[in-house]
């Protein structure tokens, strides 16, 4: 057992630290109020510190460091800015890893190499109005026609949806089979013909985070842009939403993290009945839990980051990460609201951002019920 | 970050859960019912003779040196099986450390060999006073000075092993004039020593094999030889060196809530209604999801603490964080176990009765939840000052 980082994770810790309290911190507040993706920002200056592929080999783009470097670049983006944060998890973590992982070389080249880069943004097209927890209902489908297949569809609750230009998109190419067998992954390209962006999504957080409807209407993509097998796109989906896991645990550690910096600092700061309310128990006993509660998920999040990079199995362990990160931040979130008393609940303090940005945390990428079934089953079957 | 235990702790592990699952499993329905004392006791001696009473505690003294991790995986399987025995194991490894941190070298070699070999069954703590729980430096025990003796009078509750301790570590008042805490020092009486009585067991809610009694000291005189560590330093002695206890007892309620999640999923998989197994449904699913989640999250925080002792790292915040979550997800995990068996879980034909009575001490003892968030709660404070 070593629980101790590296000097390149520290390193890391420290240069987005940095970025995040210079460059994000100032108009955090005013992207979220405006609902404004701003990508030079959000994702071209990601870009320039070489997080945009962290993970990936240095052959095609990447950075070639570890998951636990990963999991502490999106963790300190979300500390300031839980929108920034999601657009790299979602990017890296479901835009770029599954061509990492299923696609061939020549995919890589074209799609991985530049998305690590940072030159194209990626992300991931699984939901539908129709399944959202249940993939298996998935209904958009793509038929083969010579060299070409054809996307008919549409997806919904997509981040980074109109503005990345890589999309991994789900569909159905095996009409007879059901639920999740005859589905296949496909590399679909912004601004390719029949591919139309539809309803941006009004949200309750992450309003500096663009989510949107994806159309597909005789969308007609080469057939090379398949990913992985045909009829292999379920375990493709499952797969990467693992890794995915990771990044979102991460994402859920930073907002709590920065929240319960916020409430610490305000809990020294204020003074009542002749004394900073930190003195008092009632609010000791509040920070002392969120302390522990951050703590335990920050272990979580990089056991399995550590295991993710070491090759062992970190299903359940993603899971569990992601499960107690995400509902340790809505916890979090709502105490540091508490803490602050009247003021938290106004846009004067950011902490009513944080908690508006934890709550998706618990939704997306698996919902906290779905992590249940997913950890509820491996314990017991052993 | 490296999360795998080394061959080593594997190792101490492996031995550590088959003495468990063939020796302490089997009696510990009957130790809960107070039958069968002298087998607990026989299995404290063979316990020792495997080198659990000094996992780390330098060989020199008869320890095996096997450090803070392998402490704690030790007393997690331990307490899986009985959590008597492991909170006898952890306070005796912690007599042990204490000496060593603060003890003569005469001392260390008197007493620490004789619990290492088991020629000791145990050694007790005696900090605890009707008037000094969460609050130690409120006792009241006196030590007076005459010649080169000092003469203990007052009395000690919750004291753990008393009737088979070969030594107690006492705190007394050595300086009333001091300032509070200030005033406070720390020695070693022999059992057998005229004076220091034995006093009434508690009847208790769980733990039953581990004996909880009254120390009484009526002009108990002990040598000048028995003070350890500085005069008037007692206090900082018990602040400090009893952290590494907070790592022994939420490695304990670690073991207990894994216990008693075991035991709830087998009982999942075989109870049928609904024509079906109960853990088909979501209901017991989650209960099981949650359970793993918060125990591995445990586990990772008392690794961590255990980890930072070991390098000699501060670790009293993380320590006070493992405990106090180690022991509150033991009482949440034995709650939903009880639950998942329904009436049969209330019943004592299954474990999670005792486990869950077993499991209520441990947020209480060697620091309340409310002490540790204090702790938690200063450091952290301290830390952003």
């Amino acid at each position: 057992m070593y629980f101790q980082l590296t000097e390149e994770q520290n390193l890391i810790r420290e240069t987005v630290r940095s970025f995040a309290e210079k460059e994000l911190a100032p108009s955090a507040a005013e992207r979220d109020e405006n609902e404004r993706f701003d990508r030079t920002l959000m994702f071209d200056k990601v870009a320039e510190l070489g997080l945009t592929g962290i993970v990936f080999p240095e052959e095609y783009g990447g950075a070639g460091a570890d998951y636990i470097s990963y999991a502490i670049a999106v963790e300190e983006l979300s500390r300031v800015c839980a929108s920034t944060g999601v657009t790299l998890s979602a990017h890296l973590s479901l835009g770029a890893n599954p061509v990492w992982l299923f696609g061939s070389e020549e995919q890589k080249q074209s799609f991985l190499t530049p998305m690590a880069l940072g030159t194209r943004l990626g992300a991931f097209g699984l939901t539908e109005t129709g399944a959202g927890s249940d993939a298996g209902g998935t209904k958009t489908f793509a038929v083969r026609d010579g060299e070409e297949w054809v996307l008919n569809g549409s997806k919904i609750f997509i981040t980074n949806g109109g503005d990345a230009e890589i999309y991994i998109v789900f569909a159905r190419t095996d009409k007879n089979a059901q639920k999740h067998h005859g589905i296949s992954a496909f590399i679909v390209e912004k601004d390719t013909p029949g591919f139309v962006f539809g309803k941006k999504e009004k949200k309750m957080g992450i309003r500096s985070s663009p989510t949107c409807e994806l159309v597909f209407e005789n969308c007609r993509i080469p057939a090379d842009r398949l990913l992985g097998k045909e009829g292999e796109g379920f375990k493709i989906a499952m797969k990467t939403l693992d890794g995915g896991r990771i990044g979102i645990a991460a994402q859920a550690l930073g907002i709590a993290q920065g929240a319960y910096e916020e409430a610490l600092k305000y809990a020294r700061e204020r003074k009542q009945f002749e004394q900073p309310i930190a003195s008092f128990q009632g609010v000791q006993f509040i920070l002392a839990d969120m302390a522990v509660r951050i703590e335990a998920s920050r272990l979580l999040v990089y056991q399995s980051a550590w295991r993710a990079s070491a090759g062992l199995s970190y299903g359940k362990e993603s899971a569990m990460a992601k499960l107690s990160a995400s509902e340790t931040a809505m916890w979090v979130t709502t105490k540091a609201v508490q803490v602050h008393g009247g003021y938290g609940y106004t846009r004067d303090f950011p902490v009513e951002r944080m908690m508006r940005d934890a709550k998706i945390t618990e939704i997306y990428e698996g919902t906290s019920e779905v992590q249940r079934v997913v950890i509820g089953t491996a314990v017991i079957r052993g | 970050m490296f999360l795998d235990l080394n061959e080593e702790q594997n190792l101490i592990r492996a031995t550590a859960r088959q003495f468990a699952e063939t020796e302490l499993a089997p009696l510990a329905a009957a130790l809960d019912r107070g039958e069968q004392q002298e087998l607990f006791l026989d299995n404290l001696k063979k316990l020792a003779q495997l080198g659990f009473m000094g996992l780390n505690v330098k060989a020199d003294y008869g320890g095996c040196e096997a450090g803070v991790i392998a402490f704690s995986v030790a007393l997690t399987e331990i307490a899986r099986a009985c959590a008597s025995t492991a909170v006898t194991v952890s306070v005796n490894n912690m007599v042990c450390e204490v000496i060593q941190a603060v003890g003569s070298e005469e001392q260390r070699l008197r007493y620490i060999p004789k619990i290492c070999s088991g020629e000791f069954l145990a050694g007790a703590f005696a900090l605890t006073e009707t008037g000094a729980g969460s609050d130690p430096a409120a006792m009241t025990t006196l030590a007076i000075r005459d010649g080169d003796d000092w003469i203990l009078n007052g009395s000690k509750i919750f004291i753990t092993s008393a009737p088979y301790a070969g030594v107690f570590v006492v705190w007394a008042v050595t300086d009333r004039s001091a300032a509070k805490g200030k005033g406070i020092s720390c020695f070693l009486v022999e059992a057998g020593t005229p004076g220091c009585l034995v006093g009434r067991a508690e009847e208790k809610m769980g733990q039953h094999a581990s004996a909880t009694n009254e120390l009484l000291l009526q002009d108990c005189r002990i040598p000048g030889s028995a003070l350890m560590g500085k005069l008037n330093d007692g206090f900082r002695v018990a602040v400090a060196e009893l952290a590494g206890g907070r790592i022994g007892i939420g490695s304990l309620g670690l073991g207990i809530g894994q216990a008693a999640i075991e035991a709830a999923s087998r009982y999942a998989l075989e109870r049928k209604q609904f024509g079906q197994s109960i853990s088909n449904f979501q209901a017991i699913q989650w209960k099981i999801a949650d359970a793993a989640t918060d125990l591995e999250a445990a586990r990772l925080l008392l690794m961590n603490a255990a980890f930072r002792k070991e390098q000699n790292k501060s670790y009293s915040k993380e320590a006070s964080m493992a405990k106090l979550f180690a022991t509150e997800a033991a009482n949440r995990v034995c709650y939903e176990a009880m639950q998942i068996f329904g009436g049969y879980g209330y019943t004592s034909e299954f474990p999670v009765e005792r486990y869950s009575r077993d499991a209520r001490i441990t947020t209480i003892y060697e620091g309340t939840s409310e002490i540790q968030r204090l702790i938690i709660a200063r450091e952290v404070l301290r830390s952003y000052a």
